[in-house]
């Protein structure tokens, strides 16, 4: 697809989870829990406020349509504050200064004054019905050309659990919004500028880390198109896949509409009852449905049915259009005859409705309000398919197609948290935090400061045990040997069942440093963090697995092996050292080091030939 | 530069670029913009040039249509949170609102009654006074005298359990007057304002002949609970279910969202009879805490009222030091009823040499009553009477189930 003919245009929108100590707006720690654990659930429900001039936003007027109770789980690490029960603390200043290291690193300048905001939010993912989100800098660039917008900081909102239940642990969670300015053209320049923010964002070390801690929106839209927001995109990998499917989407909806207007297609306002026409149908839904309501779409025939991205049908986009009243879906005519409804009752229905070879008749079956209400937003989503592109807000699918979610909201649904002072920014405070060294900085000092292995550099670089790397180097132990512990070794006993989140990093340190001043033999090392792993400290572990045993004792050792083997050494000579040496260094089980084994060995051998 | 007001259009150059947006308002030496994507920030003064006059507002009014074949209910509003609105331009929350805002704000009070509203006061429920109180008592003895099938009340909660007990006094009444308000503010979608609302629409349809306080009874979206207005308390800050029934149960509660009143056997029925108004009430009384350690010359501050409330320990005792000062109070004339920080419980200072002494001294046991609603209520008595042994008598007298003969076990 030639994307520059299409005038693609794409921005992003980066939520990333920070790692601080408290919540946002309250004292609780930032630990997300296992749903087993919650003592306490509770339910609400939420309806959009009318602003002063009378509105409801659009996007929460369209979630109010089925007034649903959320239920919430709650846990000994959730307070009144997430329960919408009480008025949130002041702004959490360690995450306010996060946020500004960020800032900073992107170029950008801070507000001088940080007002916290409202921001309607009435899907039940937030208790109060209302994001806080504050905007915290603006104006940045990017080394590679792309413009930040602006940089805003604000509190997760609560996971769902399933349906309309949520779990209360990850809301207030601290996050930073970064938004680019609509600068990317090709959906990889898409990926590589989300890649390098959140190279940038980690470099700090203080960002939450694996699944669902970072989230991608994708602003998109073609030129014949229009801006459509896609909402959660966890895997960086699927960015650019996004992006195209969404192109081509948006590039069909505009045939299908150069089409429908060719056609002279309308949409009927009048809708049926068929209820009597199904009497005897085979289909199971249509059966026990207690209404079932149709509508005409003239001139529609085919294009309903017209895959528009992989998965994916304007049929699936008027059904999701109509699963907002509350129903389960839609059949329609480019489809049918299927699902145990013949030929003869799509004839009849079609004729009962006037409709012609070329018109797509929509069924909607359940209650007569819930069918009504569907039928009424199929008609609405079939004349926007006369404008082309609709606005939207769309949630990713599995594998990059998307699915409608509510319009995009306007500005009107953003109102002061009055609860919380506004905060004072001085610029030279700013300038006083200390900027972090970007992980592909510090990749090459790896490789150019310490000789390590440039695959090796990038993997500890991008680690999330970088930090104690550092730390563990600096206190004098040798680059080759920590990075190989804490990459390799560690990793090596977790994947045997080994507690390893029992090791602690002062642990890991203290085994090096062992190893590095030569009273532990490194290849102890496995069984040392067993051990300690199993509850024992340190000292206590060294002493079990690897008593240090003295020179004289391994000579006698070496020499005992070697007296059983006398034949073998002659008939070998200095070629029996290798496999001699792997007898001895399991009988020593890593309380000698391997190279005064190795030299001890080869004197022995060598005074035998 | 013209002088800047709220809503006037500005340019605000920022970070190197120049951006448009609306003027709010001043706040600590910074001007607070609000840009168009609906992000406040707070910038410079100087920072700032004019661009246009804001736009005027359109007065936002929505008809309220009545459905003539409902009973009639009376909604009286004094202020509070239950139907406070945000400005979202300026991000203000107005306490300016009309009783019609309010069935503005909670659709489907319509499906329950027709309305008739006034404000009697737009006040946070901390500057509630004894005036108003008055105020009140004769605005709902009107409305009842005119007919209506019961009265809703908004409130501040802070305050409300005193109101309500003080027209509990003030007022009998033969139709529900349900005090109602909420603990989240009604610009959130979260807000308890609707289902509060509701539920106290159901309450004053309902067969209670009392006065009521209806509000959320638990954290849930479930029910609210119908307390009595001599029995009830806030017992938390922010919590949806603040208000709790104490020495008995609750009176009835509402289901949400299907509105159906229970009410318990305690609760009194909806009569036929003509409302009684008593709205004399001597403002000269005082509440006091006792706590340990307590300087007993601190009592002189209530020489001249003719009424203290103690709010003492335990079965209702203050330190022996104190008791040469209450009798001089009681010598003076002044009427002292005693009652418990327990809050749960009855006094009883006969137990204990304190007590005895207490009593001697002139001290009346004010039973099981909460230390406000004796408060109220010794100042209703007060108002009624001038003798002391009909005071005594009142006071020892369950006259609106502020006690009961018998402390309920099990609460």
């Amino acid at each position: 697809m030639d994307y520059e003919t299409l005038g693609l245009k794409a921005g992003i929108e980066i939520h990333q989870q920070l790692d601080t100590r408290e919540k946002l707006f309250c004292h609780c720690p930032t630990v997300l829990r296992d749903i087993g654990e919650r003592n306490e659930e509770f339910f609400r429900y939420l309806r959009a406020t009318v602003s002063e001039m009378g509105e409801i936003d659009r996007a929460a007027r369209e979630e109010m349509m089925v007034m649903r109770p959320f239920t919430y789980y709650a846990y000994d690490t959730t307070c009144l504050v997430e329960h919408d029960e009480e008025p949130p603390a002041p702004l959490n200043p360690e995450a306010l200064e996060l946020a500004l290291t960020m800032a900073r690193m992107m170029g950008m300048t801070a507000v001088e004054q940080v007002h916290v905001m409202r921001k309607l939010v009435i899907d039940g993912s937030n208790t109060s019905g209302f994001q806080r989100t504050a905007l915290v800098a603006l104006n940045g660039m990017l080394p590679a050309g792309a413009r930040i917008e602006s940089l805003c900081l604000e509190e997760e909102a609560a996971q769902r659990v399933e349906g309309v239940t949520f779990s209360l642990d990850r809301l207030g969670i601290p996050l930073v919004e970064i938004t680019t300015a609509p600068d990317m053209h090709t959906p990889e320049q898409v990926r590589e500028v989300a890649a390098y923010i959140g190279m940038l964002l980690r470099s700090t070390g203080r960002v939450k880390r694996g699944l669902g801690t970072i989230r991608q929106d994708v602003n998109i839209s073609i030129r014949e198109g229009a801006r459509v927001e896609i909402k959660g995109v966890q895997e960086l990998a699927l960015i650019d896949e996004v992006v195209r499917r969404e192109a081509s989407r948006q590039v069909n909806l505009v045939a299908i509409r150069d089409e429908l207007l060719g056609r002279n297609a309308s949409i009927d306002e009048q809708t049926h009852e068929v209820t009597a026409l199904f009497a005897e149908t085979g289909s199971a839904i249509l059966k026990r449905a207690k209404y079932i309501g149709a509508v005409c779409l003239r001139g529609f025939a085919g294009c309903v049915g017209r895959e528009i991205q992989p998965g994916r049908r304007l049929g699936s986009e008027m059904s999701d259009y109509a699963k907002k009243c509350g129903v389960g879906g839609l059949f329609h005519t480019d489809e049918l005859p299927a699902y145990g409804v013949t030929a003869e009752e799509v004839d009849t229905l079609k004729s009962a409705l006037g409709a012609g070879e070329e018109d797509c008749v929509i069924l909607v079956a359940d209650t007569k309000k819930k069918a009504l209400c569907a039928l009424a937003q199929i008609q609405r989503r079939a004349r926007m398919a006369l404008e082309g592109v609709p606005e939207e807000t769309r949630k990713m699918l599995e594998e990059g197609s998307t699915a409608y979610m509510r319009p995009l909201p306007g500005a009107a649904r953003m109102y002061p948290e009055t609860d919380v002072l506004p905060v004072p920014v001085s610029p030279g405070y700013v300038a006083g935090l200390c900027v972090p060294e970007l992980l592909t900085a510090k990749e090459d000092r790896f490789v150019a400061e310490m000789g390590l292995d440039p695959a090796l550099a990038h993997q500890l670089a991008f680690s999330a045990q970088v930090g104690l790397f550092e730390d563990v180097v600096c206190a004098g132990v040798k680059p080759n040997l920590a990075a190989r512990t804490i990459l390799a070794t560690l990793r090596e006993l977790s994947r045997d069942g080994v507690a390893v989140e029992a090791v602690g990093d002062d642990d890991v340190l203290a085994v090096l440093l062992e190893v590095e001043n030569g009273s532990v033999a490194k290849e102890a090392i496995p069984d040392i963090f067993r051990a300690v792993a199993g509850g024992m400290n340190v000292r206590a572990a060294v002493e079990s697995v690897a008593p240090g045993i003295s020179e004289d004792e391994l000579l006698s050792i070496i020499r005992t092996i070697l007296s059983e083997r006398v034949d073998f050494v002659q008939e070998q000579g200095m070629r029996s050292v290798g496999p001699v040496m792997g007898v001895v260094m399991k009988e020593v089980r890593g309380r000698a080091d391997g190279k005064k084994i190795s030299d001890l060995l080869k004197k022995e051998i060598q005074g035998m030939l | 530069m013209p002088h800047l007001t709220s809503g006037t259009r500005v340019a605000c150059s920022f970070a190197g670029i120049t951006t448009e947006g609306t003027y709010i308002t001043d706040r600590d030496g910074m001007a607070v913009v609000k840009l168009d994507s609906g992000y406040n920030i707070g910038v410079a003064p100087e920072s700032l040039s004019f661009l246009a006059k804001g736009e005027a507002q359109p007065a936002f009014h929505t008809e309220v249509v009545q459905n003539p074949s409902l009973p009639e209910l009376s909604i009286i509003s004094t202020g509070g949170t239950i139907a406070s609105r945000v400005d979202y331009r300026t991000g203000a929350v107005t306490s300016q609102f009309t009783a019609e805002d309010i069935l503005n704000a909670i659709p489907g009070l319509g499906d329950i009654a027709r309305f008739r509203a006034e404000v009697l006061a737009t006040i946070l429920s901390e500057n509630m006074n004894v005036s108003i109180w008055k105020d009140l008592a004769r605005a709902v003895y009107r409305d009842i005298r005119e007919g209506v099938e019961g009265v809703i009340v908004t409130h501040g909660t802070d305050t409300m359990a005193y109101s309500a007990a003080a027209v509990s006094f003030m007022l009998e009444t033969p139709v529900p007057v349900v005090f109602v308000g909420s603990q989240r503010s009604a610009d959130r979608p979260s807000s308890d304002n609707v289902m509060n609302g509701l539920c106290s629409a159901a309450a004053a349809t309902s067969d209670l002949g009392e006065v009521a306080v209806v509000m959320h009874a638990s954290t849930n979206d479930d029910a609210c609970a119908i307390h009595r207005g001599t029995r009830v308390r806030k017992m938390h800050t922010s919590r949806r279910d603040a208000f709790r029934s104490f020495g008995m149960s609750p009176l009835g509660t509402v289901q949400y969202p299907s509105l159906d009143v229970t009410l318990s056997a305690d609760a009194v029925r909806r009569r036929d009879d003509e409302p009684v108004l008593h709205d004399t009430l001597e403002e000269k009384v005082g509440l006091l805490t006792f706590y340990p350690g307590m300087d007993p010359a601190l009592l002189s501050a209530f020489e001249g009222c003719r009424g203290l409330v103690v709010s003492g320990t335990g079965l209702g005792h203050t330190s022996a030091d104190m008791i040469a000062g209450i009798r001089e109070l009681t010598d003076a004339g002044t009427t002292v009823v005693m009652t418990s920080q327990c809050l749960n419980g009855r006094v009883c200072d006969r137990v204990y040499d304190t007590g005895r002494d207490l009593l001697a001294a002139g001290v009346i046991e004010g039973e099981e009553m909460l230390p406000e609603v004796a408060y109220v209520k010794l100042m209703w008595v007060l108002g009624q009477t001038n003798d002391a042994e009909e005071i005594r008598r009142l006071m020892a007298t369950p006259l609106r189930g502020e006690f009961g003969r018998c402390s309920v076990h099990g609460l």
